[in-house]
């Protein structure tokens, strides 16, 4: 038992490597296409990469898998420390703005692993993105720690380390085509059944066409959307969706204004309008929500959206739904 | 003089600024810039009202109503009645 006291620190530190293994790489895919979306954890503490001594850096992450492998994978061939917070299994930025990734977990976490008797050194390097949960200078008041914020993105962090100084480039988010296809994914996997569902049951309803619509509206409004977002015609995310909404509807508008000519002419024109009426806002909803999802979407700008068009929509797609109601009753909906 | 933003929440007093330059290392879209010892506002439009900066400034000169742009926890915590969190 003399061994054991004989440690600096009675807190447990855990070994960890940098390389991924096949096993990571499995559970990376599982959360990202949103299989046990809230179970994708990292015991929270601190861990030792490779061979660090009392002078080596300390990274901070979260303890959601994505962020902490991120990190460890980008650190190869450099000897530190990794202090993972406890933030439920989410990752850096969310739950910064939780207050998770926060000021007290961070000053708490010291203490619990004994950091200052780990390492000589006093200074921590933050992701930048964990910023809006933590006041640098409290953490130094408080800890005797200094902050210092990194690069947004673990892979820039060999090139940062070399002066402890981020390029503009760096500290700038960015949401290129595979993020938006990245992040869409798991909406479009968390859909997939409930669709087929509806698709399904629209196909009694109204055949095909009908059930081919559930399937173009969601996957306008989860897949399209979020990889057309920079080139869509509007001025927000609402008003782009509901282009795209219109666009996806047409073909199905005038096919029910076109087919089968012996049918009265208002007849198909109210086929066509519940096309228009139902798809558009439906599209246009979906494109809204995925406001959450970007890299740059404020608090003011999206509530001044769901104020501006919600009521709009809603009246929009209850119009719709009253003529597919009205329609199917009289049995007249368009069968092709 | 304070700054108040046309396009968000974000306000800013310059002469609260020391210019430490917290913010500009902070800010992921590039809204603050350092310019001759203080920092000033230079996009923002570009404020996505994160909050880091306002946290980070030990001297109290950003003032933003921080919160996540997210349509979908607004509308949840607006029909349970609950407070969205920040």
């Amino acid at each position: 038992m003399q061994i054991a006291t004989s440690f600096p620190s009675q807190a447990v530190i855990r070994a960890i490597q940098s390389r991924l293994t096949s096993a990571d790489h499995l559970e990376h895919f599982l959360a990202r296409v949103g299989i046990n979306r809230m179970q994708h954890r990292v015991t929270p503490g601190l861990y030792a990469l490779g061979n660090p001594n009392s002078e080596s850096p300390v990274f901070v992450t979260a303890n959601y898998t994505l962020s902490f492998d991120a990190l460890r994978s980008a650190l190869s061939g450099i000897d530190g420390y990794i202090l993972v917070l406890d933030t439920q299994g989410v990752n850096v930025w969310c739950a910064a703005g939780e207050g998770t990734f926060g000021t007290d977990e961070l000053v708490r976490r010291i203490e619990a692993c004994q950091l200052k008797e780990v390492v000589s050194q006093r200074q921590l390097i933050l992701p930048q993105l964990g910023a809006p949960g933590i006041a640098a200078h409290e953490i130094r008041k408080r800890s005797g720690f200094k902050v210092e914020y990194g690069p947004v993105r673990a892979a820039d962090l060999p090139e940062y380390l070399k002066t402890h100084q981020a390029t503009p480039e760096m500290r700038l988010v960015r949401f290129t085509l595979t993020d938006r296809l990245t992040v869409a994914a798991v909406d479009v996997m968390v859909a997939l059944l409930p669709m087929l569902i509806v698709a399904a049951v629209m196909y009694f309803l109204g055949g095909w066409w009908a059930s081919a619509a559930v399937v173009v509206t969601v996957l306008s409004g989860l897949l399209l959307f979020p990889a057309l977002l920079p080139w869509l015609p509007g001025s927000d995310f609402t008003s782009k969706g509901f282009s795209l909404g219109l666009l996806a509807a047409s073909p199905f508008a005038i096919v029910m204004l076109l087919n089968q000519p012996e049918t009265a002419w208002w007849l198909r024109a109210g086929n066509a309008l519940c096309y228009l009426l139902i798809m558009p806002p439906l599209v246009a909803y979906l494109a809204l929500l995925f406001t959450g999802s970007t890299t740059f979407t404020s608090r003011s700008g999206v509530k001044k959206e769901i104020f501006t068009y919600i009521p709009r929509l809603a009246w929009m797609l209850g119009a719709g739904v009253v003529l597919l109601i009205a329609l199917f009753v009289f049995g007249r909906l368009g069968r092709f | 003089m304070r700054l108040v933003s046309e396009f968000n929440t974000l306000q800013y007093e310059v002469e609260a600024c020391t210019g430490c330059g917290v913010c500009v290392e902070v800010c992921p879209h590039g809204v603050f810039a350092m310019n001759s010892h203080v920092a000033r506002v230079v996009r923002p439009d570009a404020c996505m009202e994160c909050g880091a900066c306002q946290i980070n400034c030990p001297f109290g000169a950003i003032l933003v109503d921080s919160g996540t742009g997210c349509a979908s926890a607004m509308i949840r915590a607006a029909l349970t009645g609950k407070k969205q969190p920040t």
